[in-house]
C-alpha cells in the first residue's frame, strides 16, 4: 500500500501508467457515453409531466454531480498534498480545476435550458442552481488565486488551503441556500427528484453518469500528463519521451 | 555600537508567555491603526457611499428602502470588510514583521486569532455603529435597525475570521484586492443569507433568536477553524520571502 | 555549549526546475560563526530561509538539537534570532515601540533594558522617533538592537551589515565575536570582508554541493 502510495508521488511512473490508462478510458467513454446518451436521447420514454425537455438530465445530472465531487476530490489532494508533500496531489488540483469549473458550467447550462421550457425562463434563483452557480464561484477563486501566484510550490499549498476551507464551507453554503430558498420560493419542480423513475429511465442515467465519469478521467489525465511535461520538463526522461515522439 | 550583548547565551525550553504575546498583537495593531487613521475611514467612507448609491440608482420611495435595506446595508458591509481586509497584513508582510511574528516562539493561530479580534474593533465596529444613522436614511424603523445591528455584530466577526484566510493567502501577491473579493465572496454567502434572514423575519414579526443562534454556531466554528487555516496561510505566504 | 544545535543533512532544492544545491550538509553548534558566501542567485538566502525554517520547499532533514524542526517549532524559535532583508520594523511605531514589541513577543520586555539596548544600537536619543523619520541605517540599527536582548544560541542574520556605516560593521563584528566566544552560534550572510577569525565558510554555487 505505502509502496504504491510512494509510486503515485513520482511524477514519471504517474506519466507512464497514466499514458497506458488513457487509451482505454478514452474509448469506454467514448462507447458508454454514446450508448447513454443516444439511449437517453431517443429510446427512453418521454416524461409524462414534463414531456421530452426533461431529457437534458442525462448530461445534467452527471455533469452537476461531477461538479460536486470534484471539488470534494480536490480538497483531499489538498490534504494529501499539504501532509505528504506529493507534487502529483497539486498537479490532480491543476488539472481538476478546470474540468471541475468546465462540468459546473455545464451543469448551469443544461439547467438553464430546461428551465426555459418548465418554468418559462431561463433563470430562476431556484437552490440547486443558486448552488451550482456559487460552486462555480469557488472554482473561478481557485483558478485566480492559482493563476496570481508564480511559485509553484507556494502556489499549490496556497491552492491546497483554499480548496480544504472551500470544501469545509460548501455543506454550509448549501444549507443555507436552500433555506434561502425555502423562505422565498416555497414551492419550485424539483430538477432531479422524480420520485419514482422507471428503469428505463434511470438505467440509461446510470450509463450516462458512468461514461461522465471515465469522460472526466480521461480529461484530467490528459491535463495531468501536460501539467507533468511542463513541470518536468528538464528532467531527463521527460526529453526521452519527448524524442521518441 | 556596543560590542557585547546584554543577555547571555541560554537555551531554553518553550514556555508560556502566549498571553503576553497576544497582548501584544493587539496593542500593535490598534496602535497602527491610530497612527494610520485614515485607511480607517477609507472603508467607512466607501461603506456610505456604497449604501447612497441605492436610492439613486434604484428608487428614492421609501417603500423600496425599507424594504431593501437591510440587505443593501448587509452587501455594502460585506464589501468594505473585503475592502478593509485587503490592507491586514500587507504592510507586515512589505516591511518583514509577519516574518517576525509568524517565528515568534508562540501559537501562530492564537496570535492570529487575537489580530483578528482587534481588527474587528478598529474596522468592523464603527461600521456597525454607522448603522442606526444609514437605517435613518433608508427609513427603516428603530426596531428593525436594533434587529439589524444584532445581526451585524453576530455576523461580522466570521467574515473578518473567513476573509483574513484570504488576506493571508493573497497577501504576497501585488494588487491583490479584486482577487481577494474573488475568491472570498462565495464564502460569505451564509453569512448574508442568515444575517438578512433575521431581518425579513423581524420585519414579520418571527423571532430572530433562531437566525442569531445560526450565525452564533458559525461564528464558534469559524473561530476555531478559521485561526487554523490562517495561521497555515502566513507561513505559505511567508515561506517565499 | 559544544554539543551540535542545528543540523541540516542533505539538503535539496530547486527553483526553476534548477537545482540550487543539492546535498547539503551543515552542522551547527555552539561557539560557531559560519558564513554562507557565494555569487548572487547561488540561494543564500533560500538556504537562510530554509534554516530558519521559514521555507519548507526543500528536501532533506532539519534538525534541532537532534529533533526534525517542524516537530519541536516552538522550542526552535525560542532559541532563534533571524533577520531577514526586510527586519520588521514598522515606519509607524517608534524606534522603542517597535524594539519593546518584538521582545514582548519572546520575553516581558523591561523597559530599561529596551532603552539600553537602544543606546547599545547607537540610537540614543532616537528612541521615541518613529521608525519613518529614521535614516535606512538607523532602521537597520532597530532590528539590530535586537541582538543585545536576544539569549538565543542560534542567530540568522542575511545580511547583516546592509545600510550600516563602517564603525558599525565593525562594532558588530565584535559583538558577533564575543557571541560566539560566549557559546553562541551565528550563521550569516555578508557582502563585507568579514575581520573575524574562525570564521568556517560555506560556499554556494560552486558545483552542487559544498562543504
Amino acid at each position: 500500500m505505502w509502496q504504491w502510495f510512494h509510486k503515485l508521488g513520482s511524477p514519471k511512473w504517474f506519466f507512464g501508467i497514466a499514458g497506458r490508462l488513457m487509451p482505454w478510458l478514452g474509448w469506454s467513454a467514448l462507447i458508454v457515453l454514446t450508448v447513454g446518451v443516444v439511449w437517453g436521447l431517443l429510446f427512453a420514454p418521454a416524461d409524462y409531466q414534463q414531456g421530452d425537455s426533461y431529457r437534458i438530465i442525462f448530461i445534467h445530472v452527471p455533469s452537476a454531480y461531477l461538479g460536486q465531487s470534484l471539488y470534494v476530490a480536490m480538497a483531499v489532494a489538498g490534504v494529501v498534498g499539504l501532509v505528504w508533500r506529493m507534487k502529483m496531489a497539486d498537479t490532480f488540483i491543476a488539472s481538476a480545476t478546470a474540468v471541475g469549473a468546465a462540468m459546473t458550467f455545464l451543469a448551469l447550462l443544461t439547467g438553464a435550458v430546461w428551465g426555459k421550457p418548465t418554468w418559462g425562463t431561463w433563470w430562476v434563483w431556484d437552490a440547486r442552481l443558486t448552488s451550482m452557480l456559487l460552486l462555480l464561484f469557488l472554482y473561478l477563486g481557485v483558478m485566480a488565486l492559482r493563476g496570481a501566484m508564480e511559485d509553484p510550490d507556494v502556489r499549490a499549498r496556497a491552492s491546497a488551503i483554499l480548496v480544504i476551507v472551500g470544501v469545509v464551507n460548501i455543506p454550509i453554503i448549501k444549507y443555507s441556500v436552500e433555506w434561502w430558498n425555502t423562505l422565498h420560493q416555497p414551492a419550485t419542480i424539483k430538477v432531479t427528484e422524480a420520485p419514482s423513475m422507471p428503469a428505463s429511465m434511470w438505467v440509461p442515467l446510470l450509463i450516462c453518469l458512468l461514461g461522465f465519469h471515465l469522460l472526466v478521467a480521461w480529461l484530467i489525465l490528459w491535463r495531468m500528463r501536460n501539467d507533468i511535461l511542463l513541470r518536468e520538463r528538464r528532467a531527463r526522461w521527460v526529453r526521452a519521451w519527448v524524442l521518441a515522439q | 555600537m556596543r560590542s557585547e550583548a546584554r543577555v547571555p547565551v541560554s537555551l531554553r525550553e518553550q514556555e508560556g508567555g502566549w498571553l503576553r504575546a497576544a497582548f501584544e498583537t493587539v496593542r500593535r495593531e490598534w496602535l497602527i491603526a491610530f497612527r494610520n487613521r485614515q485607511d480607517l475611514i477609507n472603508p467607512l467612507v466607501f461603506f456610505v457611499l456604497i449604501v447612497s448609491l441605492f436610492p439613486l440608482g434604484v428608487s428614492p420611495e421609501p417603500e423600496f428602502l425599507r424594504q431593501a435595506g437591510p440587505g443593501i446595508i448587509w452587501v455594502a458591509a460585506l464589501l468594505s470588510i473585503l475592502l478593509s481586509l485587503n490592507l491586514l497584513f500587507r504592510n507586515d508582510y512589505a516591511d518583514g514583521h509577519l516574518e517576525q511574528w509568524v517565528l515568534s516562539p508562540q501559537p501562530l493561530a492564537l496570535l492570529a486569532l487575537a489580530r483578528v479580534a482587534a481588527v474587528w474593533v478598529t474596522t468592523v465596529l464603527p461600521l456597525v455603529l454607522l448603522v442606526p444613522v444609514l437605517g435613518v436614511m433608508l427609513h427603516l424603523t428603530p426596531a428593525i435597525g436594533l434587529v439589524l445591528v444584532l445581526t451585524l455584530l453576530a455576523g461580522t466577526p466570521v467574515l473578518v475570521l473567513v476573509g483574513a484566510i484570504g488576506a493571508a493567502l493573497t497577501v504576497s501577491l501585488r494588487g491583490s484586492g479584486v482577487l481577494l473579493v474573488l475568491i472570498m465572496t462565495p464564502f460569505y454567502v451564509p453569512v448574508l443569507i442568515f444575517g438578512t434572514g433575521a431581518v425579513t423575519a423581524a420585519v414579520e414579526g418571527a423571532s430572530i433568536i433562531g437566525h442569531l443562534a445560526l450565525l452564533g454556531a458559525m461564528l464558534s466554528l469559524a473561530v476555531v477553524l478559521a485561526p487554523l487555516a490562517i495561521a497555515g496561510a502566513l507561513r505559505i505566504s511567508v515561506s517565499n520571502g | 555549549m559544544t554539543s551540535t544545535l542545528l543540523e541540516a543533512r542533505k539538503i535539496h532544492c530547486e527553483r526553476d526546475d534548477r537545482p540550487l544545491f543539492s546535498g547539503l550538509d551543515l552542522r551547527v553548534s555552539g561557539g560557531e560563526l559560519w558564513r554562507i558566501a557565494g555569487p548572487n542567485g547561488a540561494g543564500k538566502t533560500t538556504l537562510l530561509r530554509i534554516l530558519a525554517g521559514l521555507n519548507p520547499a526543500f528536501e532533506g532533514e532539519l534538525l534541532w538539537q537532534g529533533e526534525p524542526v517542524h516537530r519541536v517549532r516552538t522550542q526552535y524559535q525560542a532559541n532563534l534570532l533571524f533577520l531577514g532583508h526586510n527586519a520588521g520594523v514598522s515606519p509607524s511605531l517608534t524606534a522603542y515601540e517597535n524594539l519593546a514589541g518584538w521582545q514582548a513577543m519572546r520575553t516581558p520586555a523591561v523597559p530599561e533594558q529596551v532603552m539600553a539596548a537602544l543606546s547599545d544600537a547607537g540610537l540614543a536619543g532616537y528612541e521615541d522617533l518613529l521608525a519613518a523619520q529614521l535614516s535606512a541605517g538607523q532602521q537597520r540599527r532597530v532590528a539590530l538592537a535586537r541582538l543585545y536582548l536576544s539569549s538565543a544560541p542560534l542567530w540568522i542574520l542575511d545580511e547583516a551589515f546592509t545600510a550600516v556605516d563602517r564603525e558599525a560593521v565593525s562594532q558588530l563584528e565584535a559583538l558577533l565575536a564575543n557571541r560566539v566566544h560566549a557559546g553562541g552560534a551565528v550563521i550569516l550572510t555578508t557582502h563585507h570582508r568579514l575581520e573575524l577569525e574562525g570564521v568556517q565558510a560555506l560556499t554556494l554555487g560552486e558545483g552542487h554541493d559544498a562543504v
